[in-house]
């Protein structure tokens, strides 16, 4: 992407060098971005981790996809004359039809798995009938435009309507009556197919009235597979952004290395207001509690669990979880009411805000093992050196002394679960917004 | 994921039995073209940024780039430079350093 604003914008011709493994990606991306004709050369992955002989060896060698000397071909990008179709390939105007060709059933099922339409489970096909039972659930028209969304940063955003939503939708299997809450999530224009290397998965957190309206779980097993609503909402999501945004393709539009379950259903649930002893997580975000709405968080990977807040070693337990949680993604404690009740009996958290100050002052990590982080070295020394704070700051803490490893703004406390038991967990992500379901009715 | 990579067909099946379904696929952006820089002669007496995104090591990379050129084009000038910030962020600052100073960029490791 760089490369191209380098080489298009301020006119200095330029080469990018990227690893194999991104060939689809680097294909497509030149082309939707008008300039397929860019000039790039692929050397083997990984390029991190490797010895200075062994990357000098990815110079001296071959581009792995072309076959021929890597620095050749640098030269030639630099060198060889534009020959006057460069542009080609980019004056195609791509359009979406509103139908499928007519077919039977069973074609259409299999048409649709073999677009990568689905998530290779069976879907619901998205008659006109279906479609409209859905769009008569919300008094918006079908017409209008609900946002923009986009696989990865270095993509083009795509746009889709309420018609669109509703068939992804369908596919999903969602009640009509669930389609305020699919919308509102399509309006995050937060993407739960996100392409990134690191497999992220979104998450789901549904607050207000409307989970009593469509019958949400928030109790007993209210992540896993037992509740309807909590299903379909959440696998419509992932297909709304997955079809929305152009796609989620292994190899071209999806990247993450090892994938990841989460993305089935998006870690969608409601929040235990009922049995929560805290004020429920829209509130904390500006709403109303009659308000409804739904909250997105991204990039959610890592998982730490525990049984309880036993009463004298609660702070070292709490303070491994964080420390294992990776320093790039801030963690969100999801909380069984047992649980939430515990640590205001053990650490005085009266709110959700003192559990999470007290999370940010102890999750620390000496600042030689912080900044050696790889996602560290990637995401967040770089906008330590280019003068950004808190991170400028934790910057200049000595190799051994401890720094926080997480903003408090990024830290976040959810109550779910049935009281089963004290069980509960810290999911790293990143909070993205909260959006309102009653707009979207 | 394009439209035209899509397989839209009709099967030989009576019109019956076929089914009329919606597309679910959103709407992609027309796309427009970009000019691309004229390429030089030679890089004779030329000056080359190495480009430093700033991810998985590339900087590293970079390095034998650069020492490729000392030994095999020493008539290269060769000016290794990091991106302002993280990787994800336009650099305006950089490119028009580049702009200023340079004949050719070669920017990586990139994903």
């Amino acid at each position: 992407m760089h490369g191209m604003t380098i080489d298009s914008k301020y006119g200095v011709p330029t080469v990018a060098v990227h690893t194999h493994v991104f060939e689809k990606v680097v294909q497509s991306v030149t082309r939707v971005s008008g300039m397929p004709q860019a000039r790039y050369v692929f050397v083997p992955q990984p390029v991190m981790g490797k010895s200075a002989r062994e990357l000098r060896a990815y110079v001296d060698g071959n581009d792995p996809v072309t076959g021929r000397p890597v620095m050749q071909e640098i030269i030639e990008g630099l060198t060889r004359p534009l020959n006057g179709d460069q542009l080609k390939g980019v004056t195609f105007e791509r359009s979406t039809p509103r139908l499928v060709e007519p077919d039977t059933e069973e074609n259409l099922h299999r048409l649709f798995l073999e677009n990568n339409w689905t998530d290779k489970l069976p879907i619901i096909l998205p008659t006109e009938e279906r479609v409209a039972e859905m769009l008569s659930h919300t008094s918006h028209k079908p017409d209008e435009v609900v946002g923009h969304m986009r696989s990865t940063a270095f993509r083009e955003y795509w746009e889709y309507t309420v018609e669109k939503v509703a068939v992804n939708a369908v596919m999903a299997g969602a009640r009509p009556d669930y389609f305020p809450v699919i919308l509102a999530l399509a309006a995050s224009e937060a993407s739960a197919r996100g392409s990134t290397t690191s497999s992220m998965a979104a998450m789901v957190v549904v607050n207000g009235p409307i989970r009593h309206e469509v019958g949400m779980n928030w109790g007993t097993g209210a992540m896993a597979p037992y509740n309807h609503a909590n299903a379909t909402i959440g696998r419509a999501y992932g297909l709304l952004s997955q079809n929305l945004q152009g796609g989620s393709v292994p190899g071209l539009t999806y990247m993450g290395s090892q994938g990841n379950n989460y993305m089935y259903n998006s870690v969608t649930f409601a929040e235990n207001e009922e049995r929560s002893p805290w004020e429920p997580f829209h509130v904390q975000h500006g709403f109303k509690p009659t308000d409804s709405t739904v909250s997105v968080f991204t990039g959610c990977r890592s998982t730490a669990f525990t049984l309880g807040v036993r009463e004298k070693h609660w702070r070292e337990h709490v303070r491994n979880m964080l420390r294992g949680m990776d320093a790039h993604s801030a963690p969100t404690f999801l909380l069984d009411p047992i649980a939430a009740r515990l640590f205001i009996d053990r650490g005085g958290f009266d709110t959700k805000e003192k559990l999470i100050q007290w999370a940010y002052d102890n999750a620390l990590m000496p600042a030689s093992e912080y900044w050696d982080y790889q996602l560290i070295q990637n995401y967040i020394y770089p906008r330590a050196t280019f003068g950004e704070e808190p991170w400028v700051s934790k910057l200049k803490a000595a190799a051994d002394e401890l720094i926080r490893m997480f903003s408090l703004e990024d830290i976040h406390v959810v109550v779910v679960g049935g009281e089963t038991n004290g069980y509960w967990r810290i999911i790293g992500c990143n909070y993205r917004k909260t959006v309102s379901v009653d707009e979207w009715r | 994921m394009s439209s035209e990579e899509q397989v839209i067909r009709a099967s030989d099946v009576s019109e019956s039995k076929k089914v009329i379904v919606l597309n679910p696929v959103g709407y992609p952006p027309k796309v427009t073209p970009k000019p691309m820089a004229p390429r030089l002669d030679t890089l004779d007496g030329k000056t080359v940024y190495l480009v430093d995104p700033r991810f998985d090591d590339s900087d590293l990379f970079l390095k034998q780039v650069r020492a490729w050129f000392a030994e095999q084009m020493p008539s290269v000038k060769t000016k290794l430079v990091q991106m302002s910030s993280v990787y994800t962020k336009d650099d305006p600052k950089t490119w028009e350093e580049i702009k200023a100073n340079g004949d050719a960029a070669i920017i990586g490791v990139g994903h």
